[in-house]
């Protein structure tokens, strides 16, 4: 089995496209798809996990697939209807498998005892699926030994190569006296062998036993023609011979039983211990044609190649055609599955060191932007002539280049789907904790961030969650009381804003409890107990490090639920975290993560001699004003009109503090984007300067935040332009957010 | 001339280690990701003298591969093989139905697969 | 001076002395006046490239450029030192330097010497009361008659307000 640990990594990646799939597909049936479209999936990645897992010994892993498959099993049968209570089993199952895939990948012993309760609750499915039946698991080889605390030391080895004696039971075989029992015999075996048809049907055949059968010992065989009919009835794929074959062997008789382990239902088979004496060999049944060692022309061969060598045994259509025209024929089973299919098939894949990607990343930006700087000393060459092969080179150079380029950054790049996709288990495993009811909606799960980004989003977003359900959302009593529906809403959203990542999870519970935080934070100490706190400040105190009390562990994780912890992590991402409360209407908090690598549509603007980027998403319009739709405002500035609603308007040039831009309204542009909360803002500009896709770079982290810039990218002629944060431009007008330092 | 033997199994896991270790034993390895694709791979690669398939694959499963295979004159006596993690005699029934020549019960050991692999191969 | 050495170009020092612990700085200079940086922080010295300003930046912040996909500050130390921006021409040079966990760049008149000093000609400027230039010069070396401060990068990102993100993010 040491050759095979090479092959770990492959099985650990498969594994993690499998739960991926196994995921998505109890999803998918939890929010009410069908089942028979994805119950074949689910049961086929827990039963890969198994068959590999096998294969590296990981025997608790191993045990735990086998009976989760076999309920899986009886949902695909249709004997076990797969209803919420079911669905919340398997949903835990695959939890449990999940973990138990870390541990072994890390090496780690499965502690003791783990995954057992959810087994427990399989069992008693696999008994519903049998009908209720009376506690007898006929097909679980494993159970007796699943519930039995048993080191992962002790367990014998799953490679292991004997078969546990009861493997056999069902095969029937003469009594034998007692040394037969795996003892070696002292001389041999008698073993009485007639093939039926099916035999040559299923491909095997009688020399190749025998030459097995020799391996063991020394062989002779006596044939009995008797039976054959006359050539002209003889049937191609007819059984008409019977042998007798003597063993003269010191093997145990399951190395006999063995070699007729595929054919024992398609023959008659006798396995005899050979006297101590057996003396001449017995007369077979009728009289032997020879008794010596198998000729080279046994006649069942013979018959075999006839069968092989005359198709007109079966009329059969054109021949090599026919198993691609039912290839072709054979539809996915839907379109789903061929697309996650396709999805896993794309993300069989090596492991590569991030850091090598961003080698490559960095380097494919510079070449691009030679790239644009070689075409830029190009332009004042004829394009004719000798220069005209160049400068079409160029062209395609560049081309490649740009291909090159998104190619680099899509490695990078993944989409929040996979963190968002854990969270609707957690949700329903929270509110049956709580008994509460939630439901949860998501939002932009195609939006892409970097990788990096994306594995440290689960953290945070599962704090968030738990704690929303813990504190915000009110029991379905209290609900109905405060005339809201009884099942609370839990949504959660990605969006580009930017170059930033906005992730905001609302719930519409019972909102901050502003009393009991107050209180809180002046017995850990927190505040003084005369502080006086704005709503929002109150607010944030939950995100204070030492705020969380016991009585937010959560009996799921067994970890303390801390909203310190989200604040940690997502400063650690280089974010930051917000909250909003309106009592009894429930809590929004965003976290707003920078996409260091992030590409995002943007929309050139000039304002004065510099060019600024506006992201795409925030974009609501560009207009020119006209007159009458720019009015002077109460407070000397000016709105837009815009279908009757009024729009408040910044003048880039002026948040910016920007020398030499257009001063006349009618000259310029008004960019109307949508910033937080949904209402709008114009952005006045000089000039659009066209679209282009950026690619995302931090300022932060050689600079410092800037007010009204989110990120920078590097333009073509490797010129640095900043990317607009318009929520920020938008509440520019306001002093405490302006930093004027002259 | 080596001779050649065709793998289908939806597993990567499997299907690199099945290969590494026929290739290892000097045959020439034919591989498929699931049933339509095997047939796929036979029809191209008609020298095939063992089949080797997994059961619970996606697309077309093994016992319904098997059956296309029979169906095949070229492979009516080709031996195929099906890899299964159940001993269960049920499984067996059903590829032995199908048209299976054998089974290899997964996880295997190198020595035993190609152990079985010679009691089929002529 | 004693066993103070000046090379020509960017060549490395030999001939200190060996058992006196020795450092080495580059040095620039701004008009008439002639600073040090170590080289150790030092990345790379490159030629002027027009920067993309950032608005309601410092003064002395020039603005942001490309450094092969990384995007970093550039700073003005003549108006850092609180006086007049400086006028760049091409042959004006961008020391990079690494400082902590950023990269930054420093526009100076010129890059003049590599000096390797030992530690007994390094000099502490007393605390007393500094402003502008004073302030971000900790160390003096002399050399050939000549004293060349020493410019601590710290004090040079702390007063050009480049610290800005540690003091932002709540």
């Amino acid at each position: 089995m040491a050759d095979f640990s090479d092959f770990k990594a492959t099985f650990f990646q498969e594994c993690k496209e499998l739960l991926e799939n196994m995921e998505a597909g109890l999803m998918a049936m939890d929010g009410g798809e069908d089942v028979s479209s994805h119950i074949d999936a689910i049961f086929r990645a827990v039963h890969s996990v198994k068959g590999g897992a096998g294969a590296f010994g990981f025997n608790k892993l191993v045990e735990f697939a086998h009976v989760f498959e076999t309920v899986l099993d009886q949902v695909r049968q249709g004997a076990l209807d797969p209803g919420a209570d079911v669905l919340q089993i398997l949903l835990q199952a695959g939890d449990v498998l999940n973990d138990l895939v870390t541990m072994a990948e890390s090496n780690a012993a499965v502690p003791d005892g783990y995954g057992q309760e959810v087994r427990a609750k399989l069992h008693e499915l696999e008994l519903r699926g049998q009908g209720g039946g009376d506690g007898d698991a006929p097909m679980e080889e494993f159970d007796d030994l699943d519930f039995m605390p048993v080191a992962a030391t002790d367990l014998p080895d799953a490679g292991g190569e004997e078969p546990a004696p009861e493997a056999f039971d069902g095969i029937e075989f003469q009594p034998v006296p007692a040394d037969a029992t795996g003892l070696p015999s002292a001389t041999g075996y008698r073993v009485s062998f007639a093939p039926r048809p099916e035999l040559f049907r299923r491909s095997n055949e009688p020399l190749l036993l025998f030459r097995e059968l020799r391996r063991l010992g020394t062989l002779t065989v006596a044939c009995d023609v008797s039976a054959l009919p006359d050539l002209n009835v003889l049937l191609a794929d007819g059984a008409y011979l019977r042998w007798t074959l003597d063993l003269v062997s010191d093997c145990p008789i399951d190395q006999v039983r063995e070699v007729f382990e595929f054919v024992e239902d398609d023959c008659d088979l006798k396995v005899e211990p050979l006297a101590a004496d057996p003396g001449p060999m017995p007369a077979p049944p009728a009289p032997p044609v020879e008794a010596r060692p198998i000729p080279a022309t046994a006649p069942a061969p013979a018959a075999r190649a006839v069968a092989a060598a005359a198709p007109v045994a079966e009329p059969v259509p054109a021949a090599a055609p026919s198993p691609a025209a039912e290839s072709a024929k054979v539809p996915p089973k839907d379109s789903g599955e061929a697309q996650r299919k396709d999805e896993a098939a794309g993300g069989i894949t090596i492991r590569v060191d991030l850091d090598r990607v961003d080698r490559v990343v960095d380097m494919v930006g510079e070449l691009v932007i030679m790239q644009a700087m070689l075409r830029q000393a190009m332009g004042d060459l004829p394009r004719d002539g000798k220069y005209g092969a160049l400068s079409r080179g160029l062209e395609q150079l560049f081309q490649i280049s740009r291909e090159l380029q998104e190619s680099v950054m899509a490695i990078r790049a993944q989409p929040v789907r996979s963190v968002f996709q854990r969270m609707p288990r957690l949700v329903r495993e929270l509110s049956n904790q709580t008994g509460k009811k939630a439901r949860l909606v998501m939002q932009g799960e195609a939006t892409e961030v970097d990788k990096t980004v994306t594995e440290r989003l689960a953290d945070p977003l599962t704090h968030m969650i738990r704690n929303a359900l813990d504190h915000g959302i009110e029991t379905p009593e209290e609900r109905i009381a405060a005339g809201k529906p009884e099942e609370g809403v839990v949504h959660i959203s990605a969006e580009h804003k930017g170059g930033r990542i906005i992730i905001q999870l609302t719930d519409d519970g019972r909102g901050i409890n502003r009393e009991r935080v107050r209180q809180k934070a002046i017995e850990k100490g927190l505040i003084a107990a005369d502080a006086v706190l704005t709503d929002e400040e109150t607010d944030a105190l939950i995100f204070a490090p030492g705020f969380s009390t016991a009585s937010t562990i959560s009996n799921i994780s067994g970890r303390g639920v801390g909203m310190d912890v989200v604040k940690r992590n997502v400063q650690d991402l280089g974010g930051r975290v917000t909250i909003r409360s309106t009592p009894g209407k429930g809590s929004t908090i965003s976290l707003t993560l920078p996409l260091t690598l992030a590409v995002m549509d943007g929309m050139i603007v000039s304002s004065g001699a510099e060019t600024f980027i506006v992201p795409i998403s925030n974009i609501v319009e560009c207009l020119r004003p006209k007159n009458g739709n720019v009015q002077q405002a109460g407070d000397g500035g000016d709105v837009l009109l815009l279908r009757g609603e009024v729009v408040p308007i910044q003048r880039l040039s002026q948040v910016f503090e920007i020398a030499n831009a257009r001063d006349t309204l009618a000259d310029c542009v008004i960019v109307v984007v949508e910033v937080e909360g949904g209402s709008k803002l114009g952005i006045v500009v000089d000039e659009l300067l066209g679209q282009q896709q950026v690619v995302v770079k931090s300022i932060e982290e050689n600079y410092g935040t800037i007010p009204g810039i989110g990120a920078a990218t590097i333009m073509g002629n490797g010129q640095v332009a900043l990317i607009l944060d318009v929520d920020a431009v938008g509440s520019a007008g306001r002093p405490a957010n302006g930093r004027h330092i002259h | 001339m080596s001779k050649r033997i065709l793998t289908v199994d939806d597993s990567k896991t499997i299907r690199d280690m099945l290969n590494f270790t026929l290739s290892g034993a000097g045959f020439s390895v034919a591989q498929a990701e699931d049933g339509v694709d095997g047939l796929r791979v036979l029809a191209a690669t008609p020298d095939v003298e063992v089949i080797i398939t997994d059961i619970n694959m996606p697309n077309m499963d093994g016992f319904t591969f098997i059956e296309h295979v029979r169906k095949d004159p070229l492979h009516k006596s080709t031996p195929i093989l099906v890899l299964t993690t159940e001993s269960g005699a049920d499984k067996k029934a059903r590829a032995r139905q199908s048209g299976a020549t054998g089974w290899i019960v997964k996880p295997f050991d190198p020595n035993k697969l190609l152990d079985v692999i010679r009691k089929v191969l002529p | 001076m004693n066993n103070t050495q000046t090379h020509g170009g960017m060549s490395a020092s030999s001939g200190a002395d060996p058992s006196a612990p020795s450092h080495q700085y580059i040095t620039f200079t701004i008009g008439e006046r002639e600073f040090a940086v170590d080289i150790m922080a030092v990345r790379e010295i490159r030629g002027w490239t027009a920067t993309t300003k950032i608005p309601n930046a410092p003064r002395a912040i020039l603005g942001v450029i490309n450094l092969r996909g990384t995007i970093i500050p550039v700073l003005d130390l003549r108006a850092s030192f609180g006086e007049e921006l400086t006028v760049v021409t091409p042959a004006h040079v961008v020391i990079i330097v690494v400082i902590g966990a950023r990269t930054a760049g420093i526009l100076v008149d010129a890059v003049s010497d590599i000096l390797t000093v030992g530690q007994d000609q390094l000099q502490d400027i007393p605390e007393v009361e500094r402003q502008g230039r004073d302030a971000m010069v900790r160390e003096v070396i002399l050399v050939n008659q000549r004293l060349v401060g020493v410019l601590s990068l710290e004090r040079l990102i702390s007063q050009s307000q480049l610290e800005l993100t540690d003091k932002v993010a709540i």
